[in-house]
């Protein structure tokens, strides 16, 4: 198989898979900012969206058995790339100036690591719901949708998300780690149309301004919770 | 002006390099930068000394033989600009400059700030080229090329094979240098026939040549002497693309 | 001995393919035992070494820069002539024969520069089909303009990169061929003797420039193509590394060396700024096209910025000497022109060693966007050599050496008096005479290798019959010998004085007394003062290092010192030429106006020296020129 062979072997098929489970991974974090925002609809609204989820597990489970192989080949192919990339220059330089490469692409796989981690902590706050590590000594398992209790309780993801961030800590690094994603993303989305080839001359400036711009907007979007929850945003939820 | 050089000495591939400083006195703004340097190496044998060791030759910019990172960057940071064509006015008295040969394991040193890049043309020899015997040709009439195809491949071909984006790239990848010689080739209809092959092979050796890959920081753009575009890294992957999704 | 040039007979047009059928062929199936040499990878070599793999011969190819792609036909800028007459505007091969011809001042080969013409054509057609991105109008088809003083738009260009494209189509089939094992290919290795073996070129000393090893190679047959001796001179617009060393080594072992006084000065170069320059830039001749050369009429305007002096006050000397052809005057014309007022003291810039070239009617006419698109490159290099920018400041430029139009003599095969040594490209002196017309120099490497020795070479093989000799023939151990006694001799050089010293003195000694006008006096002071240098060269020469790997310094000496033993042919041929023809000008012959005066009844000869030894003068052998089609007319571009 010509087509896996070059894909999986060659230095330009393993940026396609970088490009394409990228590529992958942002429509994700779109879907994922949009489901999050549902919590400036009430609490209502988003724990509706929660309970969606939950109830379907035919459609979650393959969604989130996808997405971890996107993350595993994005991290995959990253790891290959950098080792690769470090091999070719076994000499340093004595001064080295990057001429031309901002802070981002520079970056890649640094900011690429940190998210990672973050990406765990995330998970293991919101989704494994692991009480030591959300700082507020609440159990998030614990929080029910009041008049749910019984054999199918429904999960309080609006009380969750206000109790997590309120803790400013918690906050904190998320809005880090968000801000180190966005940054990986401001050079990684142009990046990938330029893996796959998707970019000319007359392409490439508009392609460029547009990560940028999806860059910020994503990262306008997701801070904007912890941000709102620590300017007071459902201050009345215990 | 009065300046202090750092120049990276290694007498041999297998010995172990070191900076060494030099003075270079009483140096004209007029001169080129290898002119200075022409200058300190005959100082050095007038003394019975070695001169160190540096590849030049047309001193025009355009046989891509000069090289040298200077002040980390190759060619110096001067847009548009080979080393030879460097010139001291833009240095001030009292400087000190650091002089380091490219460095890639793909191009490994030979003595001094002399390199090896007959990487380079193992691509080259992979793919880089039109299968057509001499001739036996049709007439230079007879297939038209649209001015924008010919002027976007001479835009490619002006590539002098310097290595310059694969000193400054911080993966020490050749794509920019690859992109420019099959994007040469592949965007005319006389490199039609051969254009996937082109681009498997061509990429082939590349990977073998051991440089690393391309993470588009655009560094090597801003370096190229002939200002190649990193478009053409684009188009190369657009064609290595194609190929590969045609089984080839 | 008799030089025969082989030159068919029958006429004029059709001895070319008369010759093609009249030669012996190799057997498709023997041809992979004929091995061949081929020393340089300039257009010429690339495209010979390309050529004869394709055909089936075993290649070696030998250049001295790490990659064959960098030799210095690459720094070519402005074009190649070809008789295609695209632009319908009355060319045609007899036009461009004619024309090259008369621009080498009837000097040249007829028959060799009529095949020229007639394979000009082909050479178009193979490069646009290896992907040589040459010009193209909007409709697809191929751009021409006209260059050099052509009054015909028959050049062909790649923007100003028309050299570089064109080795890197040549390049690139070599590449081909090499990936294909037909060419073995040593770079970085460099030639430094021709082996004989029963009076045939049998094989080659090289020096392998990374390790210091010598070894020998043998071939059934030797091909050189390593370019001009402009390097002579020191500065010259020629890269650091051209140099006569092939073809002088050659002629030590028998090569006739033709007319080495034909030496071109190109008018557009960058003026010298000072004693450290190590070369001169050339800016392409097609900048004429659009500037206007002039130099300030009084001697005390010269200092003054040439914005404040009236235009009343400019003297435009080649539109006042030259009125058909103006700017566009030949190289030689226009060279010697500027010369002229700067000998006058009209000159400006450092030393007065300048003209003007103007280029503010050509904006005001048409826009600077125009003359951006045309020359951009070209100003761009300007600015960055002098950190003027000639969009509002005039050019200054001056002759330099560029191209050497002398070199071994070949005959109509481009085989040298050496049975089995061929010599393409700058390194001959067939095709242009005693002047080279501009983009002729890359239509003639191309020709030779790509169209003329692949056909010329087989009949050799076909009937000359000796077997290669293996490298352990007592011919080839003595030559290996004598190079590295050589190198051992540089190397134990612990005097006094640097390569560069040395070099630059005898440089600017042939500048003075051997450039752009020569006089017997001058000359002969020359011939008193070459082996004077030489002596101490050999005395009192610093060379730093060992013979085991790179030494650049070493090399650089073997060169010079070739140089030294060269420059004394180079005037004395000079002084042997009394006429003043093409790049030869001897100021003792000149009309009253100051044109060259050919002397056609007593110097219509090609002139081929035979080495001798050092010590002893050389002896000349004549080929009479004989023009059986065109007249020879007096050149006049007035």
């Amino acid at each position: 198989m010509n087509i896996l062979k070059n894909i999986f072997t060659t230095s330009l098929g393993k940026k396609y898979v970088m490009a394409v489970t990228g590529c992958a991974l942002v429509l994700f974090l779109v879907g994922h900012l949009a489901g999050n925002l549902q919590v400036f609809l009430g609490q209502e609204v988003i724990n509706r969206y929660g309970h969606f989820l939950q109830s379907n597990p035919e459609l979650i489970w393959p969604a989130r058995f996808g997405l971890l192989t996107l993350l595993v080949l994005h991290v995959w192919s990253a790891i290959r790339l950098t080792l690769e990339n470090r091999a070719a220059r076994p000499v340093a330089y004595g001064v080295y100036k990057p001429i031309g490469a901002n802070y981002a692409s520079r970056t890649m796989f640094m900011t690429g690591l940190i998210v990672f981690t973050f990406v765990i902590y995330h998970l293991l706050h919101y989704t494994v719901r692991v009480k030591a590590i959300n700082l507020t000594g609440q159990d998030f398992a614990a929080f029910k949708v009041p008049g749910t209790v019984g054999e199918h309780p429904q999960h309080d993801i609006y009380r969750m998300i206000i109790i997590g961030f309120r803790n400013i800590w918690v906050s904190g690094f998320y809005v880090l780690g968000i801000g180190l994603l966005c940054l990986h993303l401001s050079h990684g989305v142009s990046s990938m149309f330029q893996s796959i080839g998707w970019k000319n001359d007359s392409y490439r400036p508009l392609l460029d301004k547009i990560a940028c711009g999806l860059a910020i907007l994503l990262f306008l979007g997701y801070i904007s919770i912890p941000v709102a929850v620590l300017l007071g945003f459902g201050k009345d939820i215990q | 002006m009065n300046l202090t050089l750092k120049v990276w000495r290694q007498s041999n591939g297998q010995s172990q390099g070191r900076f060494e400083t030099y003075a270079a006195k009483n140096i004209i703004e007029d001169m080129s930068f290898l002119e200075m340097l022409d200058v300190v190496n005959e100082e050095l044998m007038e003394r019975g000394q070695e001169p160190f060791a540096f590849d030049s030759d047309c001193r025009e910019g355009i046989c891509g033989m000069c090289s040298l990172v200077i002040n980390g960057i190759p060619h110096g940071g001067h847009k548009g600009t080979a080393t030879c064509q460097l010139h001291m006015r833009h240095f001030k008295d009292g400087d000190t400059i650091t002089i380091e040969p490219w460095r890639a394991k793909a191009f490994p040193v030979i003595k001094d700030l002399v390199t090896n890049r007959s990487a380079f043309d193992r691509i080259i020899q992979a793919g880089g080229f039109v299968s057509v015997n001499t001739g036996g040709t049709p007439d230079g009439n007879a297939i038209p090329v649209p001015k924008i195809a010919a002027d976007a491949a001479m835009d490619a071909a002006a590539c002098i094979g310097c290595g310059a984006c694969v000193a400054v790239c911080k993966n020490a990848s050749a794509m920019l240098f690859v992109a420019a010689k099959a994007s040469h080739l592949n965007l005319l209809p006389q490199g039609q026939p051969e254009k996937d092959r082109r681009a498997l092979k061509m990429v082939q050796q590349m990977d073998e040549e051991g440089f690393g890959n391309c993470t588009v920081t655009g560094s090597c753009e801003a370096v190229c002497p002939k200002e190649i575009s990193l478009s053409f890294i684009a188009k190369l992957n657009r064609d290595f693309g194609v190929a590969t999704l045609k089984g080839k | 001995m008799a030089l025969d040039s082989k030159t068919p007979s029958g006429p004029l047009a059709q001895k070319w393919d008369k010759h093609r059928f009249d030669l012996k062929l190799v057997n498709p199936a023997n041809k992979r035992k004929f091995e061949v040499l081929v020393v340089g990878s300039g257009l010429a070599g690339a495209s010979a070494a390309a050529s004869l793999a394709e055909l089936g011969y075993k290649v070696k190819c030998f250049c001295f820069q790490d990659s064959p792609r960098r030799a210095h036909s690459i720094a070519a800028q402005g074009g190649i002539n070809a008789a295609k007459n695209y632009q319908n505007d009355g060319d045609s091969v007899y036009r461009l024969f004619y024309d090259t011809i008369k621009g080498g001042d009837f000097r040249a080969r007829e028959a060799n520069v009529y095949r020229l013409a007639q394979v000009s054509v082909n050479i178009i057609d193979q490069c646009v089909a290896q992907g040589v991105p040459f010009a193209r109008e909007y409709g697809g088809l191929l751009a021409n303009r006209s260059f050099g003083g052509a009054q015909v738009s028959r050049t062909f260009y790649a923007r100003g990169q028309t050299g570089q494209q064109l080795l890197l189509g040549a390049y690139q089939a070599l590449a081909r061929q090499i990936s294909l094992g037909a060419v073995q290919m040593f770079p970085r290795t460099e030639m430094l003797d021709v082996v004989l073996v029963d009076g045939h070129a049998k094989g080659i000393v090289v020096r392998n420039l990374v390790t210091g090893e010598v070894s020998t190679h043998a071939g059934d047959a030797v091909v050189l193509a390593t370019g001009g001796y402009g390097n002579a001179f020191f500065l010259s617009t020629n890269a650091k590394g051209c140099n006569v060393t092939s073809i002088w080594r050659a002629y030590k072992k028998g090569a006739f060396f033709a007319n080495p006084c034909y030496t071109q000065i190109h008018p557009t170069c960058i003026p010298v700024s000072g004693d450290h320059q190590s070369k001169l830039t050339l800016m392409s001749e097609s900048l004429r096209n659009d500037g206007r050369v002039w130099a300030p009429k009084r001697k005390e305007d010269c200092t003054k910025p040439p914005g404040s002096i009236p235009e009343d006050a400019r003297d435009y000397f080649l539109e006042r000497k030259y009125p058909s052809f103006g700017n566009l005057a030949p190289r030689d014309i226009s060279s010697r022109a500027a010369k002229e007022a700067c000998d006058a003291g009209h000159g400006v810039g450092p030393g007065g060693l300048g003209v003007y070239l103007d280029f503010a009617d050509s904006i005001k006419r048409l826009g600077v966007n125009v003359i951006r698109e045309r020359y951009g490159n070209l100003f761009d290099m300007y600015e960055k050599i002098t950190g003027e920018n000639a969009y509002e400041v005039p050019m200054r430029i001056y002759p330099a050496v560029h191209y050497t139009m002398g070199g071994t003599w070949v005959d109509y095969n481009l085989m040298t008096s050496v049975p089995g040594l061929f010599v393409l490209g700058e390194a001959n002196f067939s095709d242009h005479g005693a002047n080279r017309l501009g983009a002729s120099a890359l239509m003639q490497g191309l020709a030779d290798g790509y169209f003329v020795l692949p056909y010329t070479i087989g009949h050799y093989f076909a009937t000359s019959k000796i077997a290669r000799p293996a490298t352990s023939h007592a011919e080839f151990r003595k030559a290996e010998e004598g190079v590295q006694e050589r190198i051992n001799r540089l190397l134990a050089s612990k005097g006094k004085r640097t390569v560069t010293s040395f070099h630059r003195e005898l440089g600017k000694l042939l500048w003075e007394k051997c450039g752009m006008a020569r006089n017997e006096a001058g000359l002969k002071a020359a011939l008193k003062r070459i082996p004077e240098i030489r002596e101490e060269f050999w005395k009192n020469l610093i060379v730093t290092g060992q013979n085991g790997g790179l030494n650049q310094s070493l090399e650089y000496a073997g060169r010079v010192a070739d140089f030294m033993e060269f420059a004394e042919l180079l005037c004395t041929d000079a002084l042997h030429r009394r006429e003043s023809c093409g790049g030869h000008f001897r100021e003792e012959f000149q009309t009253p106006d100051g044109e060259a005066e050919r002397d056609d009844a007593n110097f219509s000869y090609v002139a081929a020296w035979e080495f001798q030894g050092l010590d002893k003068p050389p002896v000349l052998h004549k080929e009479p020129l004989v023009y059986e089609e065109v007249h020879m007319s007096t050149r006049s571009y007035k």
